[in-house]
């Protein structure tokens, strides 16, 4: 098997649950985990006669979804109705959008790559299926399926991605930005165990270099940035596999077992494709007029990709630290704070290797002041990571006066170090001799023995420093 | 444009009916009948008149994201031939 003479090419199609207080066209409230039923009434029900209502709210974050990936806003867009039969659809039609959506043409830079959006459009989430009796869980030998619709009609965001992704890590990269944007711009949960979060990915290979795409599957519904990596991957391996057997790579839709590691073909619904979609006769046009696009656009904070430049430019740090900040909100959020105080780039390493404990444990400004007392030569590394234990332990604690309290200063400027060395040399005429007639490795040994003796006070190329004027 | 009996049976089946060869034969007459009508409307000159889905020059028709009770589940679930553990009950999906 040879990838490098193929070339993947991935497209993604990500679902994204608004966190609107009310579901898309009637005021039932949208939120996840409430008993089966109960936030449902005639019109998320499909019973005849009702008329659907537009949410503006989730008309705004729709917008404010497409400003922060760069999208235009339509003048005008419509509702469709997407027609098929499946017990989560009670209507037997998804209301969507469909050649008129909210967002077009947008994009978001990834590592320095410019992936492409291509739409993004509003639509309503269809009801939460539990296949039960026979095999537990699985569709295939249940005996019945109960429906739960507290979660139709809620809405949806579907966003769609050119096919300008080259590799599964590249995708997860974007996948990452996308959801800390999301996270950042508050319209979502973005949590992708409880679906808030959902993202099918569009695979092909074609030989490194070619201009033309290969025919493409589609993995469905993967519910983690792990097993989509990993499906993706499988996928591109099956794929390389069946061309270079001088097969054929069949366009469908397949599901990867992340337990078996295996991808399976969803049977294709019959003639499920037909979707008959056409303009829903309830609904008017929307037409978001240029002052609310602007109010929106104002409203949005500083946004991840931005944000990961400013780090580099402002804080001066390499890109990969800007990116690794800027994982979550949360964690940038806490690194800004604590080089507010400190210097940036020992924050940033603090932050990102050195911090066992999660951002929340130990204030910032604590934080800044550990970081300064190293700077300051108050305290070496290996003490500072002594001191945070006891900060995780007692968060209200003040990394100086634990410093006092526990005797954990460096003692590289006192005459206290200087009488160990004087004591090691004192005690080690061997080392000193080897030393002296030329064996300069073993100033190791003689180094060791000083640290053992500060407890980590000291800094060892200070220690050697003092051993060589001495010696 | 006539619509043929293979046509009538597509739709047919994306719609989930069954039905007679006479239907389907009288569904493709009836069809195309209306499809006829629709192709009056190619005799009309209608350069530069925008394609419509409404007649009505209303847009933005929307409500605030205000919640307002859900219905209780027991009146809900009154309508449905099975239920179970709160759930509508369905035949297995496959």
């Amino acid at each position: 098997m040879s990838e490098a003479v193929w070339e993947p090419v991935i497209g993604l199609e990500i679902h994204v649950q608004l966190n609107t207080a009310t579901k898309m066209f009637c005021a039932c409230e949208n939120h996840f985990g409430a008993e089966p039923n109960t936030l449902t009434c005639p019109l998320c029900l499909g019973h005849p006669g009702v008329l659907p209502v537009i949410n503006q709210g989730a008309v705004e974050k729709a917008i404010e979804i497409g400003l922060a990936l760069n999208c235009a806003i339509a003048e005008r867009s419509v509702f469709h109705r997407k027609n098929y039969f499946y017990p989560d659809s009670p209507k037997a039609y998804q209301i969507s959008q469909y050649d008129e959506p909210i967002c077009l043409e947008g994009h978001l830079d990834v590592d320095g790559s410019r992936i492409g959006i291509t739409r993004a459009h509003l639509e309503e989430d269809a009801a939460k299926l539990v296949h039960s009796g026979g095999e537990a869980g699985r569709i295939g030998g249940a005996e019945y399926t109960l429906v739960d619709f507290n979660r139709c009609g809620t809405p949806l965001v579907e966003i769609v991605t050119e096919p300008d992704l080259r590799s599964p890590e590249q995708a997860i990269a974007f996948l990452a930005l996308l959801k800390n944007t999301l996270q950042t711009i508050g319209v979502s949960d973005v949590d992708m165990e409880k679906g808030s979060l959902r993202c099918d990915a569009n695979v092909s290979v074609r030989p490194a270099g070619s201009g033309e795409f290969g025919t493409k599957t589609e993995l469905k519904n993967m519910n983690s940035f792990k097993f989509l990596g990993d499906g993706m991957a499988a996928e591109i391996r099956r794929q390389i596999d069946l061309l270079e057997r001088g097969l054929q790579v069949v366009q469908e839709t397949l599901h990867y077992d992340p337990g078996t590691k295996a991808l399976r073909s969803l049977r294709s619904k019959e003639e499920a494709h037909d979707y008959r979609y056409f303009p829903e006769p309830d609904l008017v046009p929307l037409a978001p007029s240029p002052a609310l696009i602007e109010r929106l656009r104002d409203g949005l904070p500083e946004l991840p990709a931005a944000r990961i430049e400013r780090f580099a430019s402002q804080h001066g740090l390499p890109a990969a630290y800007a990116t690794d900040l800027n994982a979550e909100p949360r964690l940038a959020d806490y690194f800004e704070a604590v080089a507010a105080s400190s210097d940036a780039k020992s924050a940033a390493d603090w932050v990102l290797n050195t911090r066992p404990a999660p951002v929340d444990n130990v204030p910032a400004a604590t934080l800044a002041a550990l970081i300064d007392l190293i700077a300051g030569g108050t305290i070496t590394n290996s003490i500072a990571k002594q001191v945070y234990e006891m900060l995780v332990a007692d968060p209200a604690a003040d990394p100086a006066e634990l410093v006092e309290r526990h005797g954990l200063a460096s003692i590289g400027d006192s005459g206290e170090l200087e009488a160990m060395v004087d004591e090691v040399i004192a005690e080690n005429p061997a080392f000193v001799e080897q030393f002296q007639s030329g064996k300069d490795g073993v100033i190791n040994a003689l180094v060791g023995q000083v640290m053992k003796r500060t407890q980590g006070r000291a800094d060892a190329r200070q220690v050697q420093e003092l051993l060589r004027s001495k010696l | 444009m006539a619509i043929s009996s293979d046509d009538v049976l597509h739709v047919a089946r994306l719609a989930n009916l069954s039905l007679s060869d006479d239907e389907v034969a009288r569904m493709s007459e009836q069809l195309s009948g209306i499809l006829g009508h629709v192709d009056a409307l190619a005799a009309l000159d209608l350069e530069g008149v925008p394609p419509t889905a409404h007649a009505l020059e209303v847009e933005n028709v929307t409500r605030p994201d205000r919640s307002r009770p859900s219905w209780p589940r027991d009146e809900v679930l009154a309508n449905a031939p099975a239920a179970q553990d709160g759930a509508f009950r369905v035949p297995p999906t496959s």
